[in-house]
């Protein structure tokens, strides 16, 4: 391991009020299930030192109904995604995608909030967020506000998320339409996407990528142009105008933007 | 920190971000769990928290306050998993064996290979090519 632990400070909150009490106090990064802290701690990458541990709070765990929205709790694991018969009932592409994050192991720590505050474009869950047009609640010793995933990153791993706030759950309103998930990566478990997408066939197609731009894509001007009867090859067109891919080690720009567009076909065959 | 370990109570003088891997290897001495990549991606450190399997290396040692712990050396060294893998050659270099055994006992009874397959998909093995581990969970289920 390459980080000395010795000059990490860890604070643990025993409840929300009590870590939004200390995040306005002084600059502490939350962690919840560590599944993407941890590697950058053994990488020696990680760049906080002042942490809270909110993992203990048991308010930010729970999935539920109310008021026709889709309300789940901060801590909620994919694992609790994948067992959840609301979850099953009115966001399954949410499914979909928990049971390729990681193995079981990372399935049981691993948290959507987390998975949205990290901010990797390659986030596998917030492409579907981005889809069913799902909601941050964020908290602050100040005040609680409600964020559009769509509005939420701002730039690379960056998000309008302010230091003293908390996400505290993510609100997903009724999905009118058939869902659709897809992964693409080296392999079935463990593996980072390549490029993945989300997408709704309702009344107004929706459709999201991620690995294809700093932040997550909503790309809006390819599903208008679905809606509008656009042919898909012309749409597909369109989407490759909407996502900027870059060559890493995983993948290249070339490769991502014709699969971009596969996807997109993908998407409106198998959803019709 | 107290936390149970293998069933009995435990407590532990060290950072409260240290990682259980170390936590378990060094300070308990307990080695039969495996460092592999350090990352969560290969489950060779995995041991279960309050039932769960988890990574170890990816596990705060302040999150497992109150917890129960067990790793490898709680399943003693009369389980049937252990016998399985031995009889049918689940194990060739070692190294993942730990974390395959506890990734699998998470599994119900009535489990299908396809249930195994899932339940092992956080786990790499670089020499068996999974077909004997498959096997030997498989035997380890029939009475």
């Amino acid at each position: 391991m390459r980080t000395a632990i010795s000059g990490l400070d860890l604070r643990r909150a025993t409840s929300v009020d009590d870590a939004l009490r200390m995040l306005a106090d002084e600059a502490r990064t939350p962690i919840a299930g560590a599944t993407d802290f941890y590697v950058a701690l053994n990488f020696g990458t990680l760049a906080p030192r002042r942490f809270v541990d909110i993992w203990g709070i048991d308010d930010l765990r729970g999935i539920d109904v109310r008021h026709d929205v889709l309300v789940m709790g901060a801590l909620t694991t994919y694992t609790d995604i994948i067992r959840s018969p609301l979850v099953a009932e009115r966001l399954p592409m949410l499914i979909d995608a928990a049971r390729q994050i990681g193995g079981p192991q990372i399935q049981n720590r691993g948290t959507i909030a987390g998975n949205v505050a990290n901010g990797s474009p390659a986030a596998d869950a917030v492409p579907v967020f981005a889809a069913a047009d799902a909601v941050v609640v964020l908290r602050s010793i100040r005040q609680e506000r409600r964020v559009p995933i769509t509005q939420f990153y701002t730039a690379y791993r960056t998000s309008v998320m302010r230091a003293d706030e908390l996400i505290v759950a993510v609100e997903v309103p009724r999905v009118d339409g058939k869902q659709w998930f897809r992964k693409v990566g080296t392999r079935a478990a463990q593996a980072i996407s390549k490029i993945v997408a989300a997408g709704v066939r309702g009344a107004s197609p929706k459709f999201a990528l991620g690995s294809v731009a700093p932040t997550v894509v909503r790309a809006y001007a390819t599903e208008r142009a679905l809606a509008s009867g656009t042919p898909i090859e012309q749409a597909a067109l369109t989407l490759t105008r909407e996502i900027a891919p870059i060559d890493d080690v995983r993948s290249t720009a070339d490769y991502r933007g014709q699969v971009a567009q596969r996807l997109l076909r993908r998407f409106w065959s198998e959803t019709n | 920190m107290r936390f149970t370990l293998n069933g009995v109570a435990t407590n532990v003088d060290a950072h409260p971000m240290s990682r259980l891997l170390d936590v378990v290897r060094e300070e308990c001495q307990l080695t039969g769990t495996k460092e592999g990549c350090g990352e969560g991606e290969c489950g060779a450190c995995t041991v279960l928290v309050d039932g769960d399997p988890v990574c170890s290396c990816l596990v705060p040692l302040a999150q497992v306050e109150g917890a129960e712990v067990v790793t490898i050396e709680g399943l003693g060294d009369d389980h049937p998993l252990q016998h399985a893998f031995m009889n049918e050659v689940g194990a060739q270099c070692g190294i993942c064996t730990p974390g395959m055994i506890m990734a699998a006992l998470s599994l119900e009874p009535d489990a299908s290979i396809d249930d195994i397959k899932v339940a092992l998909s956080g786990n790499l093995c670089r020499c068996t090519g999974y077909s004997a581990i498959y096997r030997a969970i498989m035997k380890a289920r029939q009475p």
